[in-house]
């Protein structure tokens, strides 16, 4: 099984959510460092901030270290909480005074009322879980909002590979092998859109990016975007 | 039986006293109220920068400085002092002596009083009152008022002190910015009561108790009272934590002997035993831990513990110790979902350490990072 993206993975995964951190286990910002954080926050975050109107209640579910939640809380005045896999993650979370809680976006958020949040966030995690269907319904009870980013398993180097190889992909972003992968729910953007479909979530933006978050011009065509994009960003609600 | 000990030495402590007393969750109500405390650091002109610390069981308000009686450090400078995670060129902390101790505050040690209020010449041994938590956290509102602090900055404990953070933000949320309840539980299990009773059994049933009219011969039940401290301290340590220090090391031999060998960690708990008869009164021991037995936060509020919390503006730092099975990290993960039920604003981490409860009185620099981060957090936040 492929692996997600690289700057995520930078050591073992856990099975059952998000893999690891942020990248680089960057110190969280704390009072006056918060505008370096924001000019270095990865670039796929700066797109979901993007997506967060000023003063909403937020949860980042598989918040890493913090990065977003620092910068929505300086730069938005958000109320943002996090959920953080990874205990030294979220340790490090806490330690720069953010509200973070150790726990996994499969077993915590059952105990979230609805409507907690304007914006429930799950970025480049969905493919590791253990029931992203179920993350998914969980995520749209608690929150008005959702935003899901995961790498795209339709991308035309992953089908090449496949076909070409007949052996299960290998690329940058999905770089580690089938039976050591915590990602055991990759799917595609077409796959996703089914999904919404299936279950009633309207589609209120989506981009496909590549692989460092930039945006790319295929939001009018998905199956192109199907094809070329690297890592898909949704903007969700409840039908 | 080994020999007679008396009582140790009365010494002053710094009290605050409320005449007017304090109405109790049994009924009864007790006057004059006496609160023991302690205070490290300045109140800043705002009265904004004020944090409780909560003591545990055998605690008491000597926090960062030596103890009175027995000369050691104050049992949490590992946290409280100059640029410590409490740290006290910040913060204005206060620690009390809780409601039925026997350092100063109101308790069974103390001059029994007449519902007028009158001394009747007389301790209140095992007459003193059934009390709670929540009875403690009533005494500490009125030493925080006194003191005059309206709203404190953080209330922070562990194990019953972390009852008592809980307690603070359930009762009085608004005097409550930010509440820190460590290696703690939302109430007390079956198997903690188990060993709170076994303690209590050891201490009723040494001769010298005399049904907790000891104080009339001026001799302490101390067989009886030390053995409930062993009991207590094996809880407090982690299987892992005893094999690291004692393993089965024999004192003074290389090998057993069959003769009058001693493990190490037998010693050790004999240690422990006879030291703590020399700074704590047995009938506060039975007071407080049926104090903790009682405990039960959600029983307070129809069997929901999110219903505790509901609407709370207070921020919570919820932390556990992974070795810890007194008050082990499940007990805390039921508070966090409980408060995440109630949307409050929640931070948890669980601390990976071999050294069982006792972790967090000792040097964990995850945890105390954590803490110190969270509680800056707070301050910033508030101006502080």
């Amino acid at each position: 099984m492929p692996e997600a993206p690289t700057d995520r993975h930078h050591d073992d995964g856990h099975p059952n959510g998000r893999p690891n951190g942020r990248p680089g286990g960057r110190p969280a910002p704390r009072g006056g460092e918060i505008k370096y954080v924001a000019k270095n926050m990865r670039l796929d975050l700066r797109l979901i901030a993007e997506m967060i109107p000023s003063g909403a209640t937020v949860l980042d579910i598989g918040c890493g270290d913090g990065a977003l939640l620092a910068h929505l809380t300086a730069e938005k005045g958000a109320d943002a909480r996090g959920i953080e896999i990874d205990m030294a993650q979220a340790t490090q979370a806490v330690a720069a005074g953010l509200a973070v809680i150790q726990g996994d976006a499969d077993h915590d958020l059952a105990f979230y009322p609805d409507g907690a949040f304007d914006y429930v966030v799950l970025s480049r995690t969905l493919q590791a879980v253990e029931r992203p269907r179920e993350v998914l319904r969980q995520m749209l009870r608690i929150g008005r909002h959702a935003v899901v980013s995961f790498p795209n398993f339709g991308h035309w180097l992953l089908r090449w590979q496949l076909l070409s190889k007949g052996r299960m992909p290998v690329t940058e972003t999905w770089h580690r092998e089938w039976y050591e992968t915590p990602n055991i729910h990759p799917c595609t953007i077409r796959d996703f859109f089914d999904l919404c479909r299936l279950d009633g979530y309207e589609v209120v933006r989506w981009l496909a990016v590549d692989d460092r978050g930039m945006r790319a011009p295929w939001t009018r065509a998905p199956r192109l975007a199907n094809l070329f994009g690297e890592q898909a960003l949704f903007l969700l609600r409840r039908g | 039986m080994s020999a007679p000990v008396a009582p140790f030495p009365q010494v002053d402590h710094q009290r605050a006293v409320f005449a007017d007393g304090l109405a109790l969750d049994c009924g009864m109500a007790i006057a004059p109220l006496a609160v023991a405390y302690r205070t490290y650091g300045q109140l800043n002109a705002a009265r904004s920068n004020a944090v409780l610390v909560c003591h545990a069981l055998t605690g008491d308000q000597y926090v960062a400085e030596p103890h009175p009686l027995t000369g050691k450090p104050g049992w949490w400078e590992s946290i409280v002092g100059p640029g410590k995670p409490l740290d006290t060129d910040r913060y204005f902390l206060v620690c009390a002596n809780v409601l039925g101790g026997c350092m100063g505050s109101t308790g069974p040690q103390e001059e029994m009083t007449d519902a007028a209020g009158r001394g009747l010449g007389r301790p209140w041994g095992t007459d003193f009152p059934n009390i709670t938590i929540r009875d403690m956290v009533r005494a500490q509102k009125r030493l925080v008022e006194h003191l005059g602090i309206g709203r404190l900055l953080a209330v922070v404990g562990g194990s019953m002190g972390g009852m008592q953070a809980l307690e603070w933000a359930a009762t009085f949320p608004d005097a409550v910015f930010a509440a820190a309840p460590i290696a703690t539980a939302a109430y007390h299990s079956a198997q903690n009561i188990a060993f709170h009773e076994v303690g209590r059994a050891a201490i009723h049933s040494d001769p010298a108790w005399r049904g907790g009219r000891y104080w009339e011969e001026g001799r302490v039940p101390a067989q009886g009272l030390s053995v409930a401290r062993m009991v207590a301290h094996i809880t407090y340590l982690s299987e892992q934590a005893l094999t690291r220090k004692f393993g089965r090391r024999l004192r003074g031999a290389p090998t057993l002997t069959f003769l009058e060998d001693v493990f190490e960690v037998e010693s050790y708990l004999r240690h422990q035993g006879s030291t703590f008869v020399r700074r704590f009164d047995a009938n506060s021991y039975l007071t407080i831990t049926r104090a903790m037995d009682y405990f039960d936060l959600a029983a307070e509020h129809d069997g929901d513990l999110a219903a505790a919390f509901r609407g709370t503006a207070t921020r919570f730092f919820i932390a556990s110790f992974s070795s810890d099975w007194l008050f082990p990290t499940a007990e805390s993960r039921a508070i966090v979902r409980a408060l995440n039920a109630a949307a409050a604003n929640v931070s948890f981490v669980e601390i990976t350490s071999d050294k069982g409860h006792d972790a967090f009185l000792l040097d964990e620099p995850d945890f105390h990072r954590a803490l110190g981060g969270f509680l800056a957090g707070c301050a910033d936040r508030l101006g502080v």
